[in-house]
């Protein structure tokens, strides 16, 4: 047995560490070292609730809108607020936009440049990927920057500018839009629609989000070759990808974009079967990680962060979030499966949760939310409030619970004499980057990469990097 | 020119902001600029042991670069080991790496206000022990020590901001490429002064409800955010209000007010973020340039001046009466 220590993982969001265990030329184990402690869980101890809200985005430059949706959830949870109609929509507006602009970063800035490595110079589809999708000088990305600059001008509309709003608010959104924005943000979501038929695509959004099956799937892949999507199927195809990174197969969303009643995509977990989702059910492990530990494993809204730099047996800064006990994978999959998106659960049925199956939904999502960005925009009223406000009590606790593009995202608030009394945070990447439990259960990345093969060489294979970035992870999330 | 980027204790979030360049697209903006970058965490194809490769190269002086960006705080702790963030894959601590390459750089550049002063990752108890480059907070210092200079003579050039405008940092690094940003190009802390020279006041389109005192009292509300929600626009350092952000925004734009977040010291005012702290009714934080005496004397003057007009949309989220329409000759 050899131990091979794989890092810096680049184009992920933060600093990624991999120690893989090799044996008879293969991944025997794997252990995930989210490398970067910074404390927000200690700074935020103190501080006046609302304070949360200039923190939390900081936690994060990519997720950040979703980190202020959640504290802004929590918050409200917790004074007892609701937001008007118009601030609701504003906030699933914003949410929706970081959501897609991260899916399409992740897709075109960190993912697809591994297809463009030397190591496929061999394969037939190699010289079309190099040109196409090569880090930084890949024609891919003389469009998608503009697409993505022009598209995230819905930022700068309704929560003045991205990264690090302070626009979303408990009680709705501090941007009220009136009949001029609304005209500005139809033309901003055509124009984006436009890129992604023209380029990602090659088809109508409704056609993408429609495919209903592998079969279809793969019917619509031979008939768009020239499309981005295409490409990456035609690809996928050639690797295998659908056999790479298989989990847990476990899934979960805390449902996402609040509507008049219910969600866009319900709560929920997913496991061959729909199950209803119970945050109770929700504890943190620290036991492989370097914090000091409670007799048992905690709930978030009890929970603690105390870090123990060297502690023995501990190998990530990463906490192991466990449901009811169970391993769970979420992320862009794990949502449409739990929706019920018949793509989704066609691939999962077949393949479970694989490097495939997670990119595809990925950007069938893209193509699924659009169309319902459309529609929120019609449904803004100009003159009606956009933000309310009430008394904040003294003591209180709250929950807030999103889904930011790479998975669930929880805040667990405590209000005592009206200070954050604890502030637990449970990102996306903390479920899948999630080191062993005391039980020895790895995480999910711990359990896709084991059995991976080494290169002849004995290198470590381009496959690792593709597993790894299939799941999106947000490492500054991961640990805050 | 070439460039090596690290990030270290931030969000990442200056990367994410400079992606959004809209002057032109990132990556052809800096190939027209002759700007290449050596290793760029979010953006290189090189990983794991390439990417070390390159990283000790650029440390041990094999491999020749130009600037050194540094993104996020510098984690000294605990107890002065820099464990709380080892680079991956090297078993070294981030600020080893730091202090090995920025005397190999011509130019070293703290993006954003956590490499250039500490920022959000230093507030509260610190419990990280974070600090910037050259400063930890308003304190000269930070890891490379108050002395440090490069080839040229510059301190650490700091693009203070949380984050900072895409084009800050875009125009810095073309200004070195060009060799056209020079040591009177920064201020006192270090900042370019081509966008630290204005105040985020400046352009402000709360100007009228500013200059009538008319305040707005909750969020959506269309008043100034000075007198009551803690907007610091008329002291932060910043053309955030002329130059825009994402095709038009700003914080003020946005609805919300300016924490002042391209200062040193910023994560930790002293009061919420939300409230305009007080005493005996007038603002602590006055007006850059203001004398006390005439902001209160002109604050006073001012409201008991102000149209009815603009005190009433000050307190609604739109607009309740227009500016009145004076004809020159009667219908």
């Amino acid at each position: 047995m050899t131990r091979r220590i794989v890092g810096p993982f680049n184009r992920v969001e933060g600093d990624l560490e991999v120690a893989l265990d090799i044996a008879d030329g293969r991944v025997a184990a794997a252990y995930v070292n989210s490398p970067l402690y910074r404390g927000f869980e200690q700074i935020l101890q103190g501080k006046v609730p609302m304070d949360a809200l200039v923190f939390v985005p900081r936690i994060c430059g990519i997720c950040s809108v979703a980190q202020s949706a959640a504290a802004a959830q929590a918050l409200a949870d917790a004074f007892g607020w609701q937001a008007p109609p118009n601030g609701r929509i504003a906030a699933n507006l914003a949410l929706a936009t970081e959501n897609l602009a991260d899916h399409l970063t992740h897709f075109y800035l960190y993912f697809m440049p591994d297809f463009a490595r030397q190591e496929y110079r061999g394969r037939p589809w190699f010289a079309d990927a190099a040109a196409r999708f090569t880090a930084m000088s890949g024609s891919a990305a003389s469009q998608v920057l503009p697409a993505r600059a022009g598209f995230m001008r819905i930022m700068g509309t309704i929560a003045g500018k991205w990264p690090h709003t302070l626009a979303l608010q408990p009680g709705g959104s501090s941007r009220p839009l009136q009949v001029s924005e609304k005209l500005r943000l139809r033309a901003i979501l055509r124009e984006f629609r436009a890129f992604l038929e023209t380029t990602l695509y090659g088809d109508a959004l409704e056609n993408v989000a429609g495919l209903d099956s592998g079969q279809a799937l793969a019917a619509w892949a031979a008939s768009h070759a020239g499309s981005d999507l295409g490409r990456f199927l035609a690809i996928a195809d050639d690797l295998g990808l659908e056999a790479l990174g298989r989990a847990g197969d476990l899934f979960m969303s805390y449902g996402n974009y609040p509507q008049e009643a219910g969600r866009l995509f319900p709560a929920g977990l997913w496991d061959g079967k729909a199950r209803g989702l119970d945050a109770a059910a929700i504890r943190e492990d620290v036991s492989h990680a370097w914090y000091a530990e409670a007799e048992a494993p905690q709930p978030p809204a009890s929970g603690a962060t105390l870090p123990l730099d060297g502690k023995e047996g501990a190998y990530t800064w990463c906490k192991a979030p466990r449901y009811d006990g169970r391993v769970v994978e979420v992320g862009a999959l794990a949502r449409q499966l739990v929706a019920g998106h018949p793509l989704a659960r066609d691939l999962a049925a077949t393949g479970g949760g694989n490097v495939l199956s997670r990119v595809v939904m990925r950007l069938v999502e893209i193509a699924r939310v659009l169309p319902e960005m459309e529609r929120w925009v019609e449904t803004l009223r100009p003159g009606d409030p956009y933000c309310n406000v009430g008394d904040m009590p003294d003591d209180a606790q709250g929950v807030g619970l999103v889904e930011a593009a790479r998975g669930s995202l929880g805040h667990w608030i405590a209000i005592r004499r009206g200070r954050i009394h604890n502030y637990q945070i449970v990102a996306p990447t903390t479920w899948n980057f999630s080191p062993r439990d005391a039980a020895g259960r790895p995480g999910p990345l711990e359990q896709a990469l084991a059995g991976v093969p080494m290169a002849e060489d004995g290198t470590v294979p381009a496959v690792v990097q593709h597993i790894v970035r299939s799941f999106d992870p947000c490492m500054v999330c991961t640990v805050h | 020119m070439k460039v090596l980027w690290l990030q270290s204790g931030g969000c990442g979030g200056c990367t994410l902001s400079w992606l959004g360049s809209e002057i032109a697209p990132l990556f052809g903006l800096l190939r027209d600029e002759g700007i290449e970058m050596v290793w760029h965490p979010s953006f290189s194809e090189a990983s794991a042991d390439a990417a070390l490769a390159i990283i000790e190269g650029c440390a041990d002086g094999s491999l020749a670069f130009d600037v050194l960006c540094i993104e996020g705080s510098l984690l000294r702790g605990p107890r002065n080991s820099g464990r709380y963030h080892m680079l991956s894959g090297s078993g070294r601590p981030m600020t080893e790496w730091v202090m090995r390459l920025a005397p190999r750089a011509r130019h070293v550049v703290a993006v954003g206000s956590c490499a250039a002063f500490g920022g959000v990752t230093s507030a509260g108890s610190n419990p990280t022990d974070a600090c910037g480059l050259q400063y930890d907070g308003e304190a000269p210092g930070g890891l490379l020590g108050p002395d440090f200079r490069d080839a040229a003579g510059l301190p650490v050039i700091d693009v203070a901001g949380c984050p900072p405008h895409p084009d800050w940092i875009s125009e810095t690094l073309i200004g070195l490429a060009r060799g056209q940003l020079k040591r009177d190009d920064l201020d006192e802390l270090g900042r370019p002064r081509f966008y630290a020279e204005q105040l985020v006041h400046h352009g402000c389109p709360r100007n009228e409800y500013y200059e009538f005192k008319a305040s707005a009292a909750k969020p959506s509300d269309q008043g100034c955010l000075m007198e009551q929600l803690g907007c610091k626009g008329t002291q932060a350092h910043a053309d955030c209000n002329l130059r825009l952000w994402n095709g038009g925004g700003s914080c003020l734009r946005g609805g919300y007010s300016c924490i002042r977040c391209t200062e040193p010291g910023f994560e930790e005012p002293g009061h919420p973020f939300a409230e305009t702290p007080k005493i005996a009714g007038i603002p602590i934080g006055l007006p850059a340039d203001m004398p006390k005496a005439w902001f209160v004397a002109l604050a006073a003057l001012s409201k008991s001046a102000t149209p009815s007009r603009v005190r009433e949309n000050a307190r609604a989220d739109h607009m309740l009466k227009a500016p009145s329409v004076r004809r020159s000759r009667k219908p």
